[in-house]
């Protein structure tokens, strides 16, 4: 059941993406300051949320976890924030990438950049420790632990533009701002290649989470032979 | 300008597919190591019940 709906969530995301870069490269006009390189923020933004939206999805499931001891909500939010450090990295390099030809500068130590580069390492430190913990209860309480302590600085990452104004832009999405700060056609845009790029998340979170049910049954057959 | 423009956003996007390739091919590589380990588990258990 579950490969069925990996392989139907891989064949919506290919379909998506697809149309999502014919619209993003050949459809929609170019930005008038920014020209080609605007693009990025298709993607840039997108990671951002897919990221966020994560990483208090694992906070949600790791004060389950701690609430009950259900291992499938430790396995479960452990995959879900592997996937979202991927995005939110994705995130940081083309905010980056971007910065490089807008601000001349490839890195500032802004108060955006500097909450988010927090929150990616906070969150890289979570799954080192994972794999560094054998004993699998206190393994998932200190990561229920650390992704509870995490997910506050993602407040901090959201509302960072709003509170000081800095380097990084600030909201332009109209639900931040009531509307009026960006074409509601390129808005549109970001909203389908937000919705593909969920999909694609959502598909790898998946196949994640089939490694972690994997690696629970081995540890259980170990500890089975060894009594 | 232009061309230049055109070039980062090109390694912008490179760079995120990139991010994104690298991660698939580190979980495939995972899971077939993972279903091998489960594989010898399985067969020394079995080994081990029988004699």
């Amino acid at each position: 059941m579950r490969e069925k709906l990996i392989i139907a969530l891989a064949a919506a995301a290919a379909i998506l993406l697809a149309y999502d870069l014919y619209q993003i490269f050949l459809v929609i006009p170019d930005d008038v300051a920014q020209g080609y390189m605007y693009r990025i923020i298709y993607f840039h933004v997108p990671a951002a949320w897919i990221g966020m939206i994560g990483f208090f999805a694992a906070m949600t499931l790791s004060v389950l976890y701690l609430a009950g001891g259900n291992f499938k909500y430790d396995s479960l939010a452990a995959s879900i924030v592997e996937v979202s450090l991927v995005f939110s990295t994705v995130n940081l390099v083309t905010g980056s990438i971007w910065g490089r030809v807008q601000w001349g500068i490839w890195w500032t130590w802004d108060y955006r950049l500097t909450s988010q580069l927090v929150c990616v390492l906070t969150f890289a430190g979570y799954l080192m420790m994972r794999r560094a913990i054998d004993e699998p209860t206190l393994r998932a309480r200190l990561s229920a632990a650390l992704t509870i302590f995490g997910s506050f600085n993602v407040v901090i990452v959201w509302k960072s533009i709003e509170w000081y104004r800095n380097q990084h832009p600030g909201p332009v999405i109209s639900f931040r701002t009531g509307g009026g700060k960006m074409d509601p056609g390129m808005e549109h845009m970001l909203f389908l290649n937000f919705f593909a790029l969920l999909v694609v998340a959502a598909a790898l979170t998946l196949v994640r989470t089939r490694q972690e049910s994997t690696a629970r049954e081995i540890d259980s057959l170990r500890r089975a032979a060894h009594v | 300008m232009e061309a230049r423009n055109f070039t980062f956003m090109f390694y912008g996007f490179l760079a995120a597919w990139l991010i994104v390739l690298l991660y698939v091919v580190s979980l495939a590589r995972r899971g077939a190591r993972l279903r091998k380990e489960l594989e010898d588990v399985k067969q020394l258990v079995a080994s081990g019940q029988k004699s």
